[in-house]
Formats: C-alpha cells, sequence, structure tokens
C-alpha cells in the first residue's frame, strides 16, 4: 500500500525533486509497547504520521452480552477481566454499581476497607503504568523498581482473599472477609516506606533528558478538547481539569479524608506522568487515614435478599445454610425497577456501570462504560502531526487495558 | 442545576419532542423523538446554564416487545455544574437510525459505531461508521435481545476474509492444517 508521490522541493534548492513515498505501516496486534492486543494502522510520510486508525476487539468476550444471560452475583467475577491490572477497582465500581441499584446501605467498616483496597489498587496500577510506560520510552530500571513495590501490594492483596491478580474481594453489600490487625499493620508499614521509594523512581526519571525530551511536549490536548472527547481520569487531570468522580459524586470515605485532586497544566506526556505521580502520595495520605480512623463494625449490609450470610454461620446454622444454598444456585430473584448510571474513579479513569433492570434477577442491559475505549480512541488526536516513535510515548500516557476496551 | 429543572428547561424549547420524564434514584431520564436530536444536544451542549460539555457514554437498549424497539441513550454531564441527564432517542425497529453528535462530541465516534455493531442502529453523518468490535464481515448484531447467546443455533463456522487470505498460503508453504 505504498504511492509513489513525486513533489517539487521548490524550498530545497530551486530545482531539484526529490521523491517521496507515503508508507503505511501495520503496528499490532502483537507488539509489546501496544500494552495489550491493540492494532494500529499508520500512514506515515517520513517519519511523520499523517493518519493513525486504531483496531480493536481482538479481547471482546462479549462481557456485556454475557451479564445479560447471568445473575447479579455471578456477573462479579467478570468484572475482575476487565482490567485485570487494577482488578479490585473494577470489582468495586460494580458492586457500588449494583448497591445503587438495590437500594443497599454499606456498613461504615466496609466503606472504610473498600476505599483502602481501592486506594491500594491504584497504587498497584500506577506502579505497573510507571514501570512499562517507562520501559517503553527506554528507562529500564524504573521497571525493575516498580515491580519491587507492586509485589508487595500483591502480596498483601493475597493474605486479605487468597488472590492476587482476578481478586473478587468484593461483594454486593460488603466483603468477603473482614481484615486483621497484623494486615493493617503490615499495610501501615509498607504506606510509611512508600513515599521513599516513589522518590527513588523521581531520582531515575524526573531530571533525566532523555526523560523530559522523549515526554514533554508530546501528545498535547487542551483542556477544552479533552473534555469534548469524553476523557477522564489522568488523561483529562494532565489538562489540567480538575475532574474526578471521587470528589464529584462522592462515594466511599473519600467525603470524611482530606485529599485533593492533582492536576496538570499542558495536557502533555509529561503532565500526565506528573499527575500519576502526584496521585501516589495522594493514595498514601488516604490509606493512612482510612487506617486511622477505620470504626468496628459488620462488613455485610442487612439486606438478605442480595447479600450471602457470612461462612460461619452457614457451617453452624440450618437457615442460614438454606440462605446460603438458594442464593448461590438461583441468585436473586428481583431487583428494583429502573435504570441507573453509576460511575467510580478507577485509577484509569472514569469506570462507569449503566444498568437497566426489569425487575428480574439478571439485569435487562448492563452497559460498561469504560475508559481505555474512550482513551484508544482519542489516540489519532493525540498522535497525528508527531513522529512515529512519540506513539509509544502516547500509548504508554494513556494507561490503556485492551481487556477493558474491548469487553 | 436539578434534574427536573433541566427538564423545564427543555420542555420550553422541545415540548413536542419529550415523551416521557422518569426518575429512579435521584437520576433522571427523558424519552425524546429522535428526529430532533441534533438541535436538543446542541442546545444542551451551548446553553451557559445547562453547558452539558461531557458526553460520559452513549449506548444503545434493545426492547423488542415495545413500539419503539431501540432506545439510544446519551449520558451527559457537565463538569462545571456538575449535573446528569440520561436523554433516551426512541427509535423504531424498522430501518432503525438517528443524526450522529459526533459534531458536537467527538467523543461519541466510538461509542456510535459500537451501537451501530451491536444493535445495528445507524447514525446519519457519522464520519467513520463501521463495525468495531465484532469482525467486519460479521453477520447480525450480537447485542439484540433475539441474538442467541452462543451465536446462530445451527450456525457452521464460517472462516473470516483474513483467516482465507493467511491459509490461501497453506499448500505453498507446505503447512498442514
Amino acid at each position: 500500500m505504498e504511492n509513489d508521490k513525486t513533489v517539487t522541493d521548490s524550498q530545497l534548492n530551486g530545482t531539484a525533486r526529490i521523491a517521496t513515498k507515503e508508507m503505511t505501516l501495520n503496528m499490532g496486534p502483537q507488539h509489546p509497547a501496544t500494552h495489550g492486543v491493540l492494532r494500529l494502522v499508520l500512514d506515515l510520510d517520513g517519519e511523520t504520521i499523517t493518519k493513525c486508525t486504531p483496531y480493536v476487539g481482538y479481547l471482546h468476550r462479549g462481557v456485556e452480552k454475557l451479564a445479560e444471560n447471568r445473575n447479579y452475583l455471578q456477573i462479579l467475577p467478570l468484572t475482575d477481566r476487565l482490567d485485570y491490572i487494577s482488578s479490585m477497582s473494577n470489582n468495586l465500581g460494580y458492586c457500588y454499581a449494583v448497591e445503587n441499584l438495590f437500594g443497599i446501605k454499606v456498613p461504615e467498616r466496609t466503606e472504610y476497607i473498600r476505599t483502602i483496597v481501592g486506594e491500594m489498587s491504584r497504587i498497584a496500577n500506577h506502579l505497573l503504568w510507571l514501570a512499562t510506560h517507562a520501559l517503553d520510552i527506554g528507562a529500564m530500571t524504573v521497571f525493575l523498581y516498580c515491580f519491587r513495590e507492586r509485589e508487595m501490594i500483591l502480596d498483601l492483596f493475597e493474605r486479605l482473599c487468597g488472590a492476587r491478580l482476578t481478586v473478587t474481594y468484593p461483594r454486593i453489600g460488603g466483603l468477603k472477609n473482614d481484615v486483621d490487625e497484623q494486615w493493617l499493620k503490615d499495610l501501615k508499614v509498607f504506606i510509611d516506606d512508600f513515599p521513599g521509594k516513589v522518590k527513588q523512581y523521581e531520582t531515575l526519571i524526573n531530571k533525566n533528558r532523555i526523560w523530559l525530551r522523549r515526554t514533554k511536549g508530546i501528545g498535547v490536548i487542551s483542556a477544552e478538547e479533552a473534555i469534548n472527547w469524553g476523557m477522564s481520569g489522568p488523561v483529562l487531570r494532565g489538562s489540567g481539569v480538575p475532574y474526578d468522580v471521587r470528589k464529584v459524586m462522592s462515594y466511599g470515605v473519600y467525603d470524611k479524608v482530606d485529599w485533593k485532586i492533582c492536576t496538570g497544566k499542558n495536557g502533555d506526556v509529561y503532565d500526565r506522568y506528573r499527575v500519576r505521580m502526584d496521585e501516589f502520595h495522594q493514595s498514601v495520605s488516604i490509606i493512612k487515614q482510612c487506617i486511622d480512623q477505620i470504626p468496628e463494625g459488620p462488613i455485610m449490609a442487612d439486606a438478605p435478599k442480595f447479600t450471602l450470610p457470612s461462612k460461619d454461620k452457614v457451617l453452624t446454622d440450618m437457615e442460614h445454610l438454606i440462605h446460603h444454598f438458594v442464593l448461590i444456585t438461583k441468585g436473586p430473584q428481583t431487583a428494583p425497577e429502573g435504570e441507573l448510571y453509576f460511575a467510580t474513579e478507577v485509577p484509569k479513569g472514569e469506570l462507569g456501570f449503566y444498568f437497566v433492570s426489569d425487575g428480574s434477577g439478571k439485569p435487562y442491559r448492563m452497559r460498561v462504560r469504560s475508559p481505555s475505549f474512550v482513551h484508544v480512541s482519542a489516540l489519532p488526536k493525540l498522535c497525528e502531526g508527531e513522529l512515529v516513535a512519540d506513539i509509544i510515548a502516547n500509548i504508554g500516557s494513556i494507561d490503556i487495558v485492551l481487556g477493558e476496551c474491548d469487553r | 442545576m436539578e434534574p427536573l429543572e433541566i427538564i423545564e428547561k427543555l420542555k420550553e424549547k422541545f415540548a413536542t419532542e419529550i415523551m416521557d420524564v422518569s426518575e429512579f434514584r435521584g437520576q433522571v431520564s427523558v424519552s425524546v423523538r429522535p428526529a430532533k436530536i441534533m438541535d436538543m444536544c446542541r442546545y444542551l451542549h451551548d446553553d451557559p446554564d445547562l453547558y452539558m460539555d461531557y458526553l460520559a457514554d452513549l449506548c444503545g437498549v434493545d426492547y423488542p416487545d415495545r413500539k419503539y424497539r431501540f432506545e439510544v441513550v446519551y449520558n451527559l454531564f457537565s463538569i462545571k455544574h456538575r449535573h446528569r441527564l440520561l436523554i433516551k432517542a426512541l427509535i423504531l425497529e424498522k430501518d432503525p437510525n438517528v443524526d450522529s453528535v459526533v459534531p458536537i462530541w467527538a467523543g461519541a465516534n466510538w461509542h456510535e459505531r459500537e451501537a451501530c455493531d451491536m444493535y445495528g442502529i445507524v447514525f446519519n453523518g457519522h464520519p467513520d461508521l463501521r463495525r468495531i468490535l465484532m469482525p467486519d464481515d460479521w453477520v447480525g448484531y450480537p447485542l439484540r435481545k433475539d441474538y442467541p447467546l452462543k451465536g446462530p443455533e445451527g450456525a457452521e463456522y464460517k472462516e473470516f476474509e483474513e483467516l482465507k487470505v493467511l491459509h490461501s498460503h497453506d499448500k505453498e508453504w507446505n503447512i498442514q492444517s
């Protein structure tokens, strides 16, 4: 697909005719820097991208169709597989949306624990983002340091619920199990340590000339354009829009702790990097306050129609055993009729669930509004007119996961 | 602005277009005729009091038993005023089409492509209306309610055009399939 084009380059010396070739370059779907199975077709004029066409759908598993055929309890594990880098946040987003639909109020202790694990998931996600983003641009050492800390968070997740990556820890109306004192103490140790680790990463790249040249002024998107494209999360905040779902539609205990929205100014790759680095500190601060404030109490809401009874009751009490059995085999039989959109701030942006309920135990329609889908759609806007090498920096900076994009 | 106030304001301008207003858990959705959706969205986007500059989501819903089989749900949010409104354009089953809102919100581009891919709703004036998640030569619209979960009954596996091209070299390269 090459078309020869001969142009008179009179700007050069007035007489010479230079033959230039427009080239079409296929990138992906198997490419280490596309963070999954993203395929891009790039039209190049020399090294400049004239047109970028993303192709997605290679990881389409039909989660929305599957959800229409499963009951509300069975959908929860599907949400892990959307954004598998920060599955905890996806679970939480789903649970909050369903609880709002059902009208369940979650106990306060649960809200605190959910906020803690949600922020841990944000740290883990941003660590993996920083690791791979830096690796793509050529800073290899950062990768190894970031994985050192990410591992610690995954270990804590494993101790909490037995799984490291696809956790399925929250439940509709509560949590799988409570946290113990020792776990909170160990988390505190990690959290106290972590800001020093962030400083370490920053000493590696913050003043690195190559890093600055590769990120500053690259992939610029203005605030108006970012809003118009429907961007969210650190990408939108990098352009200077103080929009964070945690503040706007407060859920969890984000209104009870003290934290601020991190924003950038220029909307380039570097500012998006800065926003995420600042969010590390905000997350640390949120977790610290939560550990100090966390109250005692139950972890499951009192809504027997939808929530499972606790395991020790199931093993000792006949009624609870039957209750458990019925909910697991048949699922919830009814749900309030109506439609509801509920969004949460996951590490990548605004994850929204739109439910249409017809009153049965299965959602009539479940729509997943995933941030990655929107961000990939805006990729041509970010990289057209820039050099082919910058597309790597751009893909890294919007922090996409194709499992969530294709659903 | 409270959602119901927005509806009042909308009713002043587009009284004949609004068919139904419903509220659930504080969220207001309004069903409208699709004919003037473009004007309505433009008004919601531009009016300084409403200023719905953020299209959070756009998706289709299928109701096979209703007179208007399809709904296109526009999930609008104002970052400045922090209010939300769901607009539902009701669309007939025969020749389902609605005007594209890409000129207003660039982010609608892929959402509309997905709704077209999954429900077969045509968005008039869309710059690049192709299938997005399913392969280009896929037959049928997977998220319609009459589309079976495991694909059409008794349908044979059909090789995709891309694979056919790939396998066309099998003999030449001595590949056994």
